[in-house]
């Protein structure tokens, strides 16, 4: 139980392993519960400056500029087809493979453009890992799953315990550790999805982005996913698309809230409003935001 | 006509009655019976493809038994139309497994190139397709036409080595598209997942996409070269008719083969060459249909794995 305890170990308890979906009032986020530091003195994983996306001629997400701060969780809610989606996999590159896919303005990674000339994307996803919305495993062993990615990035070294590190993290160890050798697609959907979760973190990502991790999972994998969440802050940045709110409101740190534009002739997802958890849910300052947030629309 | 309340009109029955028994009514009847003509006739074509493959494989059977047993496998052949036809069966093997050897490799890292490598919009792709499925319509005589001018002529001798650059050709179409198929199969998931763990494209087809792809690879290998084992336009130009009456391992001159065997077998005047020319055609048609069934069951065993 090393895991839990080292990510234990630094003033928060250790969270309840199954939390109900219908707890009536929105928790304060742990982060700002605990006092943490404000994050003006954080440190910014990612700066994002005028970031607009485009398919072909059709905009997904309008300009949009903010930071995200190292060590924190940082949700993106908003309604279906706001860009969410298209807005994650853009600080990691992972739309590159869409032919009519267009970028303008920049991704600032710890200072570097994920677009620039110089930038590798494949270097760029090797440090910012994502997890998708269906558990996709390979269809190999519960090891090779874990182990591949390192196998393949010459980490080779301690390769057992590395793997067995990235399973406890993923709070998936001891459920797993007498079949390692078993194929993954033999285990449930939310194991599945840890799975993926250990996948990614078994080569030390810095960013971890999941991109509605737990759309597709039962309320008890989805608790356990998000416990396994504010774990992992401590070691990586996370970013979660989520159009659950209250999967926001019990996880993130910040919260940036996208709508879709319907005012002009094109619709095009646009930031509205970004800011602490607890200010978007409790006294965001966009009207927007505040209908959203309290379920008048989405 | 009642009012425009009741638009429900059912032909001659008149008005439409939901509380009538639950019998056929209106043109039902009639429908009823067109649709046991339409499966009649399907059912009865489709067995009527099926009765075509008992008629030759029990056809072949009936003349080609007699010949068969262990020393038709094994042995040699002795005398005119005496003795087995191992060295045939050795030559085929040879022959194929060359072509294959060529073929295989060329035909997977095709299917890749088309799946994994050219973009969705690829022009050059688009030729490749196109070239492939043109080369698959290909009369075989003429691709051993084409190899007879490029390596016969030249070398002067007809050899088992031009033979198998011949059904190469024939294969490596068959290989592509095949393998192309299998690999689009496999699911994008997988890709992105791959993606987003920061490893080269060329190590995730390695080690991700081509074990997935594995079985369904395999199948197609194992029906070209099932094709290949029975060409026969090939083999007839680029091969030599006058082998070695024993085994030769020498790929760089005339090979024995099986489709040859039979052709010259068919030609000779002498009963007991007749029966060997069924015997062979036996072993031709067992070994492609067990080859078949062999494919089919390996794509069962790689789907299952794979979850799907």
């Amino acid at each position: 139980m090393t895991a839990w305890d080292r990510t234990a170990g630094d003033g928060h308890a250790p969270p309840a392993r199954v939390r109900l979906r219908s707890e009536p009032s929105i928790p304060l986020p742990r982060a700002i519960a605990n006092g943490a530091a404000s994050v003006e003195t954080r440190a910014a994983v990612f700066d994002i400056r005028d970031m607009a996306v485009h398919y072909g001629s059709n905009c997904a997400v309008a300009r949009t500029s903010l930071k995200i701060y190292r060590n924190l969780v940082t949700a993106v809610i908003g309604p279906s087809g706001c860009g969410k989606s298209t807005f994650i996999r853009s600080l990691n590159r992972m739309n590159d493979a869409i032919p009519s896919f267009r970028l303008d303005g920049q991704v600032l990674y710890h200072g570097h453009d994920v677009y620039g000339s110089r930038a590798n994307r494949v270097e760029v996803r090797r440090r910012i890992g994502m997890v998708f919305q269906k558990p996709n495993p390979f269809p190999k062993s519960i090891y090779d799953n874990v182990a591949w990615a390192a196998r393949n990035l010459g980490m080779r070294h301690g390769l057992d315990e590395r793997v067995e590190q990235a399973l406890r993290q993923a709070a998936l160890w001891d459920e797993v550790k007498d079949r390692l050798r078993d194929s993954a697609l033999g285990l449930s959907g939310g194991q599945q999805q840890r799975l993926c979760i250990a996948r990614a973190i078994a080569i030390e990502p810095d960013v971890l982005l999941l991109d509605e991790p737990a759309s597709a999972l039962d309320p008890v994998s989805t608790a356990s996913i998000e416990d396994l969440m504010h774990n992992l802050k401590h070691r990586f940045t996370i970013v979660i698309v989520t159009h659950n709110m209250q999967q926001a409101a019990r996880v993130a740190d910040r919260t940036a809230f996208f709508s879709l534009d319907t005012t002009g002739p094109d619709r095009f997802g646009t930031l509205i409003e970004y800011d602490d958890t607890e200010t978007i849910f409790r006294g965001a300052s966009d009207s927007r935001t505040r209908d959203y947030v309290a379920g008048r629309f989405g | 006509m009642s009012s425009a309340a009741s638009p429900l009109v059912l032909g001659e029955s008149g008005l439409f009655d939901p509380m009538a028994p639950l019998a056929p009514s209106g043109n039902l009847r009639r429908r009823r019976v067109v649709n046991v003509i339409v499966t009649a006739t399907a059912t009865a074509a489709a067995l009527a493809a099926v009765a075509m493959l008992v008629i030759v494989v029990y056809g072949v059977l009936k003349r080609g038994i007699s010949s068969l047993g262990v020393d038709f496998i094994v042995q040699n052949p002795s005398g005119l139309a005496g003795g087995g036809i191992f060295n045939y069966l050795l030559g085929t093997a040879e022959v194929v497994a060359l072509g294959a050897a060529v073929a295989v490799p060329l035909g997977v890292l095709t299917g890749i190139y088309l799946t994994e490598f050219a973009g969705r919009r690829s022009r050059t792709a688009g030729v490749i397709k196109l070239a492939l499925d043109m080369m698959q319509g290909l009369p075989t005589i003429v691709v051993g036409l084409f190899v007879y001018g490029l390596i016969v002529i030249p070398q002067h001798r007809q050899s088992g080595f031009a033979a198998s650059i011949a059904l190469a050709i024939v294969m490596l179409p068959l290989m592509a598209r095949s393998s192309q198929e299998v690999l689009l199969l496999v699911p994008n998931t997988l890709r992105e997942a791959a993606d987003a763990l920061g490893v080269n494209r060329w190590r995730t087809v390695l080690t991700v996409i081509l074990p997935a792809a594995l079985g369904g690879i395999t199948t197609g290998a194992i029906l070209a070269i099932a094709r290949a084992a029975g060409e026969t336009a090939p083999v007839l130009i680029c091969d030599s008719l006058f082998t070695p009456d024993g085994v030769t391992t020498n790929i760089f001159h005339g090979v024995p083969t099986i489709p040859m065997l039979i052709f010259s077998s068919v030609e000779l005047p002498i009963p007991q060459a007749i029966a060997r020319a069924w015997g062979a055609a036996l072993m031709l048609m067992l070994f492609i249909l067990i080859a078949n069934i062999g494919a089919r069951l390996i794509l069962a065993r790689s789907r299952a794995r794979m979850g799907r």
